[in-house]
């Protein structure tokens, strides 16, 4: 009760201040009046008299700030102790600059990469109740998440009990006559419930109805905000109105909120129904399309799992032929679509978390040299009467003023960096990262910031905190106890050292290891040579281009065509894929004469021309390749790569054997002409699979890759490219330009390999630094405290090459001790990254030994310079500083 | 000169106290009573008046208000509250016992 009165007494004192000091003004000087009064009329003068009546009312400052004291709160000799740090950070540049930027350095790395995490980890997908939502395909050994057969899909829906919707969508792409001449624009077909199960709906016009995706129902499109924007001027009038895709007419009848994300196909910009009618579409053995689900209420993923594969397994004895091996795999959505850069942010987020560590770890050490470097100023200040809460108070609020520094100035350039590696992505890796866009300092991102800064500043204001209690055990204001406390900060500050080499070093073997995996991935045998190739694809209108005839016809026009341009060497053309595009677009194959049980041999299939493995320099193993005269009238032939030739004819020659598909239908029966280099059709990471290759003459289609082969820089030709083919006729689009090192930089794997490399590499440079700054700090400080000992034993006649190995061995030590906890912590590490990691071990010993000896040369490297201050003392000097 | 007595810590609020028993005073009239009262042998370093009157003002034992005095100045009179009495009454009975304690080891030695 009590203090609750002289709270709200305080607080009213406090809220009239500036009254509370006058009156007292007024008191105190009513006061001196009235004793100057008094003296007078005992006879003094009238100077006398004013100034004895000062005399005997004391320290009239002093009195007030007292009484302003006891009326005050806790926090105005905060703002003193606050007004005192400045003033001791400022009187120490030096300190004060090294300490907040190791903080900032280990605020801005953390945050930045949290930032990331949080947008791709953290935040939910932007759609209603996304933790409900999966992923469902089909799944075969080869391809663990395979793609979804229509049949299968509509048996699925029928069928589980566990989503309470489930819908398909398979990425498409169309042809658009713009002003500009002829485009592709990206799409997606998808069934008629997939955007209310998302949850998504338009901004404007309607969703599509049930039953819109059959083929009975009339054409209609979706457009995201971007494509109303773009190509329809944002007018408002566009519902009901149609747009002519590939050459069919389409109403529009919605546009999607500017929101709406779809990571697994996000540059789609036109989206219509499925309208099931393809040949593909209707056989159960094939499949384009990847589905997605909302499991219903109370139902696990793994229940949903369960159920589906039951139905597969159902489907697979139903239809033995097509299903055979086909199982399902369920997955949570965020799965689908930030899985692959999972572990990565963490490896990140755990490379910076370390440096931040090493910072913090570096701060506390100079923060402890600093606390006994003013052992005498403590020793002083609490003689004259400081209380030891107040002392604490004082280390406090210099740590939370270095906090507060260092913390916004890491928070600041954390927004900056945040922006900088956001740019640094490649515009087509940054579409399929739809979740990273508006990337900044969000809520969370700021109250993870601001806990870090928290646990800094309970770490910072502790330590000297604690050294104070461990100080006031003894004597201080004698200079003689300078011996044992200087042992006590050796044996701390030398774990603490020890820590610092620890992580250093794990940091670094991660860089290393990253930085080999990086340098194996591109160093890999892609089965030709991606140097002077550029490359594009085209699409051609069906309705001049879907016949036989005209397929082959175009395609020879253009090889001809871009053939004759200067600096063009060859030219190659590919249906269904450039190396490096991606492995699938697989066909089942079976040998004409074999044994065959419906097993199904998954092998990539691509159609390409006559020149093309000669464009590519791809090496020619056995028989040889097709000519351009073997079209449809010849027999049919095919040329197989190595794996597939080392799977299936283990012992034999596989020229002149004979492939067909799973029935063997006389159409599809192949020859075996030729072997060539396995081509790595997937991503640089991925394993090669089985693969074979017929003419395009005689698999022609209207839409293709082209990939040139140049005696000049392939960029100059590149450019060409475009005006060529629409030379040949204005309709066909073009799109993907790029040279194949550029395909190759840019792919998924070499960037997320390049990133993580060069960012660890980063983090671990600056713990390098950090680390062996930390070593000299405790090394020069030790060589201070000892200087009157080394002073003596020089002066006993000890040799100066005895003062360098009395310091160069205790860094030895303390190097050693660190680099060996160092190496058992690293191989911990890079185990748990292992499968960020290509073609290297975890234990890779020629990094590890690299990485020891340059963590040991840069240690020694530091403590040379103390030792050789150490081995220069004057010993006459040296005695005489007492 | 001979350095009079310095007042024992703590009892200064007493003093206080006690002169305000009588009539509320002003804070030079509290330094001329214990001076007068002590027939000039307690003399309080004046100025400490000051802060161990808000010190008091605080825990509620003074009540304080400004008045004028009889020759027309401004000042500020504090006045005990009954919460102060009973605070003083606490504190002379301490005092007594403290010093009666003190008087039996000063005779015994």
């Amino acid at each position: 009760m009590d203090s609750i009165f002289r709270f709200f007494r305080k607080l009213g004192i406090l809220l009239h201040r500036e009254q509370f000091s006058s009156g007292l003004e007024e008191e105190m000087a009513f006061h001196h009046e009235q004793r100057e009064k008094e003296l007078r009329a005992e006879g003094m003068s009238a100077e006398s008299a004013h100034y004895a009546a000062i005399q005997e009312f004391g320290n009239a400052l002093q009195l007030k700030e007292q009484s302003r004291e006891i009326v005050g709160f806790r926090f105005e000799t905060v703002l003193q102790d606050f007004r005192f740090a400045l003033r001791q950070l400022r009187k120490n540049p030096g300190f004060t600059c090294t300490a907040i930027s190791m903080l900032a350095l280990g605020m801005c790395a953390s945050v930045a990469i949290f930032a990331f995490v949080d947008a791709a980890l953290i935040k939910p997908l932007p759609y209603t109740n996304p933790n409900r939502l999966v992923g469902v395909t089909e799944s075969i050994p080869m391809i663990p998440r395979a793609r979804l057969s229509y049949l299968d899909y509509l048996d699925w829906k029928k069928l589980n009990n566990v989503y309470s919707s489930l819908d398909v969508w398979e990425g498409d792409s169309y042809l658009l006559t713009t002003p500009a001449g002829a485009q592709t624009a990206p799409g997606a077909r998808v069934s008629d419930g997939f955007f209310r199960t998302l949850g998504i709906a338009p901004m404007l016009g309607r969703d599509f109805y049930a039953g819109e995706d059959l083929p009975s129902a009339p054409r209609t499109v979706m457009l995201t905000y971007t494509a109303w924007q773009e190509r329809l001027g944002a007018r408002p009038d566009v519902i009901g109105q149609s747009v002519v895709l590939s050459g069919v007419s389409y109403t529009i009848i919605g546009v999607l909120p500017p929101s709406f994300h779809f990571a697994p196909r996000e540059r789609a910009e036109f989206w219509t129904t499925v309208h099931a009618s393809s040949e593909c579409d209707l056989r159960r053995s094939c499949h384009p399309f990847d589905g997605i689900a909302r499991v219903k209420d109370g139902v696990s993923v793994e229940t949903a799992l369960a159920d589906t594969k039951a139905i597969a397994a159902q489907l697979e004895k139903q239809y033995p032929d097509s299903n055979r091996g086909q199982g399902a795999s369920v997955v949570p959505l965020s799965d689908v679509i930030i899985g692959d850069i999972r572990p990565i942010l963490l490896v990140l987020l755990g490379g910076a978390g370390l440096l931040l560590l090493i910072a913090c770890v570096n701060v506390t050490s100079l923060l402890l040299v600093r606390s006994e470097s003013r052992k005498r100023e403590i020793a002083v200040r609490s003689a004259l009467g400081a209380s030891s809460a107040r002392l604490v108070r004082q280390f406090a609020t210099e740590g939370l003023l270095l906090v507060a520094l260092g913390g916004t100035l890491g928070l600041a350039s954390a927004a900056w960096v945040m922006q900088l590696l956001t740019r640094l992505i490649p515009a087509k890796m940054m579409s399929g990262m739809p979740y990273l866009q508006g990337l900044g300092l969000s809520i969370r991102v700021v109250m993870f910031a601001s806990a870090i800064a928290g646990l800094a500043a309970i770490l910072f204001s502790f330590t000297p905190a604690w050294r104070l209690s461990v100080l006031q055990l003894r004597e201080s204001l004698t200079e003689g106890g300078r011996g044992s406390s200087g042992t006590l900060w050796m044996r701390f500050g030398s774990n603490l050292v020890v820590v610092e080499l620890a992580i250093a070093m794990v940091l670094l073997v991660g860089a290393g290891l990253l930085g080999k995996s990086f340098y194996n991935l591109l160093h890999i045998d892609l089965g030709f040579q991606p140097d002077h190739l550029a490359t594009v694809s085209v699409e051609a209108p069906e309705a001049s281009y879907g016949k036989y005839e005209q397929g082959v016809l175009l395609g020879r026009q253009i090889v001809r065509r871009i053939g004759n341009l200067p600096g063009v060497k060859s030219v190659g053309l590919s249906f269904r894929g450039l190396p490096l595009d991606g492995n699938g677009n697989t066909d089942w194959i079976r040998f004409v004469g074999r044994p065959y049980h419906g097993e199904h041999n998954e092998v990539n299939g691509r159609s390409v021309s006559s020149d093309y493995f000669a464009t590519l320099h791809t090496r020619l193993i056995r028989g040889r390749y097709f000519t351009d005269a073997e079209d449809a009238s010849k027999p049919n032939v095919v040329i197989i790569n190595q794996t597939l030739a080392r799977q299936y004819f283990p012992d034999e020659d596989p020229i002149g054997k004979k492939i067909g598909d799973d029935n063997l239908s006389p159409a599809s029966i192949r020859e075996v002409i030729g072997v060539v280099d396995d081509i790595r059709e997937g991503p640089l990471d991925s394993q090669i699979w089985p693969a074979f290759y017929y003419p395009f003459n005689q698999g022609p289609d209207s839409s293709f890759s082209i990939v040139v082969r140049t005696s000049q820089a392939e960029e100059s030709t590149l450019v060409m490219l475009d005006a060529t083919i629409h030379q040949i006729d204005p309709d066909i689009a073009t799109a993907g330009e790029a040279t194949m090192n550029d395909k190759i930089i840019n792919s998924q794997s070499a960037y997320l390999h390049r990133s993580s490399a060069w960012l660890v590499g980063g983090f671990a440079a600056v713990a390098l630094l950090l680390s062996v700054v930390g070593l000299y700090g405790v090394v020069a400080y030790s060589v201070s405290q000892r200087t009157r000992e080394i002073g003596i034993r020089l002066a006993l006649g000890a040799q100066r090459r005895a003062v360098y190995q009395l310091v160069l061995k205790e860094a030895a030590w303390l190097t050693a001790v660190g680099i060996g906890i160092g190496l058992l912590c690293s191989v911990a590490a890079a185990t748990l990254m292992r499968g960020l990691l290509y073609g290297v071990r975890s234990w890779d010993i020629p990094t590890l030994a690299v990485v020891a000896v340059v963590l040991a040369i840069a240690a020694l490297m530091a403590s040379y310079i103390p030792a050789s201050r150490a081995a220069s003392v004057d010993p006459v000097e040296a005695l005489r500083a007492e | 000169m001979l350095k009079k007595p310095e007042l024992m810590p703590g009892t200064l609020d007493m003093l206080i106290l006690k002169t305000l028993t009588r009539a509320p005073l002003h804070g030079y009239g509290i330094a001329l009573a214990i001076k007068h009262l002590s027939q000039d042998v307690l003399t309080v370093e004046e100025g400490s008046l000051y802060p161990a009157l808000q010190r008091l003002l605080l825990q509620g034992w003074l009540k304080a208000e400004w008045k004028k005095t009889e020759t027309n100045r401004r000042a500020r009179f504090y006045t005990l509250t009954a919460a102060g009495r009973r605070q003083l009454g606490t504190e002379l009975s301490q005092f007594e016992q403290m010093m009666t304690a003190i008087g039996r080891v000063l005779q015994d030695a």
